[in-house]
């Protein structure tokens, strides 16, 4: 019924005098506008999913590596006076004693209300062994000073007069801090404020970034080198062989992460099936070290990353009509000349597609190396999984996965430039 | 083929979500208790959590083997509000933290717990020096050294923590547990510090360097194992030659399983473990009433049943008995055995409280570097 009263109302409108085109358009706009809405409307649930599960943690994420609260939350009149402290004073960084007195005072008001944890564990953060000044500051600080705050501070703990503790204090006190991005890239602030690297044996991300990305490298070159003959079998068989085939390339899909990184280990251990077998045959004298090692990530890593290769080839080699090669060995090329010239360069979107799907997803990986791996094995993840579970610095966690985040971006971007997104076929 | 993709990353992320979810299922009062799993859950299931639900139908008590990380587990729940953990085990210098953080609630000792069978009153009964300002002691237990007998020659066995430091003598790889804790005293303690002297030395810096240093003489050689369980397995499956690991799980594998396992008593770190509720639980009430049922002297008493760990209350000690499958007696395999107690080290808490987080970090930062 609905069209029809509209026309009713346009022609209503127009009734006894020339039709009035503006109105009509209107109209038309109108009912157009109304249309785009409700098609936009269609897609909302999934643009309210987007945001829930993927803007909103990773905006909370990029958040928590810079966050810088814990003092503000729990001894406020110590910040406001850490804030208007210029960073300067006698002895050359001990703050004047009215900032020193703000926050005397406030330690003792967090301590008492039981609040000083976070700002214990955030000191740490930035100079380990803060954790164990401030507690017992706190623990020992008399009712009334003696004397002056300052000198009562630093009867209590020497550290209390170097200005290294108080500069760690006004940079603890502003709204946010560098000092987690900083400490993921092996850097820190000095005394003077001005960035520089951090001790040698604090500097260890760097080491572990190139790590994560060397590990991910080898096992998309394995996925590679193992997935494109595959595809290739797969894409030119008849479908009565290639479905069942495919099933078993998808077959890993369908069992828990962590039962086949677990099944790997007993598939490789000493004892294992594999050490067994070859020392039967006569292979090896001595059963060979598979697990713990750089060797049963690299294999177990590239068995659950395969799939992901091979299925964005199979999917552009079979859409590649099988009369190119004939044609170009018709031609006078040979098979070999023939695949490289006219087949492989078709297959290049696929080969982009599924490099950089198993690439991505491996720089990302925890559970497995967290399994297979020696201690020299462990990627980033293992550090954002250690400073979540483990010492709950989430600043940190959260450094580490911004840093992960923008390697990821960096490299999407390398993607489109070299290969150009249009061409990205994932299957 | 987009489908078969999508499908196939829908079941693994589903598959994903199955394991990090096994929801509780809904009882009246359902308790959530965090221990360390394996063979030591399975201790306090048979010797506290079944009794107890039997005699308490409308109770279930659901296990959570997250105790390696229970402090950091308690400050996250803490910082966001959702607190989860109804009863948690844990060591005591963790617990000291979370108690100074007001993570955990504090126990009254004679108020909240039973007495001894004599009248004796719980503050009294507990072994000197264990209760804590929140924290209600189960267990003495040892993390020991052990070997599989199989990985040496009859005349070349290992006996101390010293053959731990020897590659040559005692070849083959070593698994350490993936924190400070233990490791740094052997290190010391193999580079010939005297065991009451090992904390003192710690505690300066140059100290904590030697103990690394010593450390580094084996990394080569190093596996490193996060949950009890994971020791006994490594040394069954061959994958090391040595292990440290809790002593009771040692037990269990090596009487129990039958393993080839040797345990070396020399150097071995004792210490307590025990209760602590967590504060804003929901159950605090239910919590309370099964604690008074199972830190009284017969359930103590009952645990040493199930795995080797001395109970943490004197009246317990004479109703230590036998095992309760095997039938064989339990007290020479209880650390404090005057026959294992030769050179014990016991673990300074307070050195822990104090410097536990930044070795932690440096720890982790050696070990994988």
């Amino acid at each position: 019924m609905a069209p029809v009263e509209v026309i009713g109302e346009v022609t209503g409108e127009s009734a006894g005098r020339p039709a009035d085109p503006a109105a009509l358009r209107r109209a038309l706009r109108r009912s157009e506008r109304r249309r785009q809405l409700w098609a936009f409307g269609l897609t909302l649930p999934l643009l309210g999913f987007l945001v829930a599960v993927f803007v909103v943690p990773i905006a909370g994420m990029l958040k928590l590596s810079v966050a810088n609260s814990e003092l503000a939350t729990a001894m406020p009149a110590a910040t406001e006076a850490l804030r208007a402290w210029d960073g300067t004073g006698d002895d050359g960084g001990v703050p004047p004693e009215a900032v020193v007195a703000a926050f005397a005072t406030d330690l003792e008001k967090a301590r008492a209300a039981r609040a000083l944890a976070p700002v214990a564990q955030r000191l740490n953060n930035a100079f380990a062994g803060d954790r164990t000044l401030l507690q017992g500051t706190a623990r020992n600080l008399p009712e009334a000073p003696d004397g002056s705050w300052t000198a009562t501070l630093e009867a209590l703990d020497p550290a209390w007069g170097e200005p290294r503790i108080w500069q760690s204090l006004k940079r603890a006190a502003a709204p946010w801090t560098d000092l987690y991005l900083l400490q993921a890239l092996d850097l820190q602030r000095d005394a003077t404020d001005a960035i520089a690297p951090v001790s040698a044996d604090r500097a260890i991300y760097r080491n572990v970034l190139l790590r994560t990305f060397w590990i991910s490298f080898l096992v998309t070159l394995f996925c590679f080198v193992i997935g494109y003959p595959l595809a290739y079998k797969l894409s030119t068989l008849p479908p009565r062989l290639a479905n069942p085939l495919m099933i078993l390339v998808l077959l890993p899909f369908w069992t828990s992460l962590l039962v086949r990184s677990a099944a790997w280990i007993v598939v490789l251990q000493r004892e294992g099936p594999i050490n067994e077998s070859l020392l039967w045959l006569g292979v090896i004298a001595e059963p060979v070290q598979l697990v713990f090692n750089r060797a049963g990530v690299l294999i177990a890593m590239t068995h659950i990353m395969l799939p992901f290769m091979i299925l964005p080839l199979v999917s552009v080699m079979r859409s590649i009509p099988k009369s190119h090669m004939q044609a170009a060995i018709g031609l006078g090329a040979s098979p070999l000349e023939a695949f490289f010239k006219v087949f492989l360069p078709q297959t290049r979107p696929g080969i982009g597609a599924g490099c950089l799907l198993v690439f991505i997803i491996s720089i990302g990986y925890y559970i497995t190396p967290a399994l297979i791996g020696g201690a020299a094995d462990q990627m980033i993840s293992y550090f954002v999984a250690f400073f979540t579970l483990e010492t709950v610095n989430w600043g940190m966690a959260g450094a580490l996965g911004s840093l992960l985040l923008v390697a990821t971006l960096l490299l999407y971007l390398v993607y489109a430039r070299l290969v150009g997104l249009d061409r990205l076929r994932l299957g | 083929m987009t489908i078969q993709m999508k499908t196939g990353l829908l079941a693994s992320a589903a598959m994903g979500a199955l394991v990090a979810t096994a929801a509780p299922v809904a009882a009246e009062t359902s308790l959530t208790v965090v221990s360390w799993g394996g063979a030591y859950t399975a201790s306090q299931q048979r010797a506290y959590h079944e009794p107890y639900m039997e005699q308490n139908p409308d109770v279930t008590i659901i296990n959570d083997d997250g105790s390696a990380n229970a402090l950091a587990g308690l400050r996250a729940q803490s910082q966001a509000g959702n607190v989860t953990w109804d009863l948690v085990d844990m060591l005591p210098s963790d617990a000291q933290l979370a108690c100074e953080e007001g993570l955990i609630l504090q126990i009254d000792h004679d108020e909240m717990l039973a007495a001894a069978p004599d009248g004796t009153p719980a503050s009294e009964d507990f072994l000197p020096g264990s209760l804590g300002d929140c924290f209600i002691p189960q267990i003495v237990y040892s993390t020991v050294l052990t070997f599989n007998t199989e990985m040496f020659p009859e005349d070349q066995q290992p006996s101390s923590i010293a053959d731990l430091f020897d590659v040559e003598n005692y070849p083959g790889r070593r698994a350490l547990q993936d924190r400070p804790g233990t490791n740094l005293e052997w290190a010391l303690y193999a580079d010939g510090v005297h065991p009451d002297e090992i904390y003192d030395v710690l505690r300066t810096p140059e100290g904590v360097d030697r103990a690394f240093a010593k450390l580094d003489t084996i990394k080569d050689h190093l596996v490193f194992w996060t949950e009890g369980s994971q020791a006994p397995q490594l040394l069954a499956d061959k994958e090391v030659a040595f292990s440290t690991g809790y002593n009771g799980r040692m037990f269990n594998a090596a009487e129990v399983e039958g393993q080839p396992f040797q345990i070396i008593w020399d150097g071995q770190v004792v210490e307590w473990d025990g209760w602590v509720v967590p504060a804003g639980g929901n159950n605090v009430e239910a919590v309370m009433d099964y604690l008074y049922w199972a830190t009284d002297s017969q359930r103590l008493a009952d645990q040493a049943k199930y795995i080797s760990y001395g109970p943490a209350r004197a009246s317990s000690g004479e109703l230590v008995s036998t095992h309760a499958d095997l039938g064989i007696d339990m007290n020479p395999h209880m650390p404090t055995h005057p026959d294992n107690y030769q050179t014990p080290i016991i673990l300074d808490n307070e050195f822990w409280t104090d410097y536990g987080d930044e070795l932690r970090e440096r720890f982790a930062s050696w070990m994988l570097n």
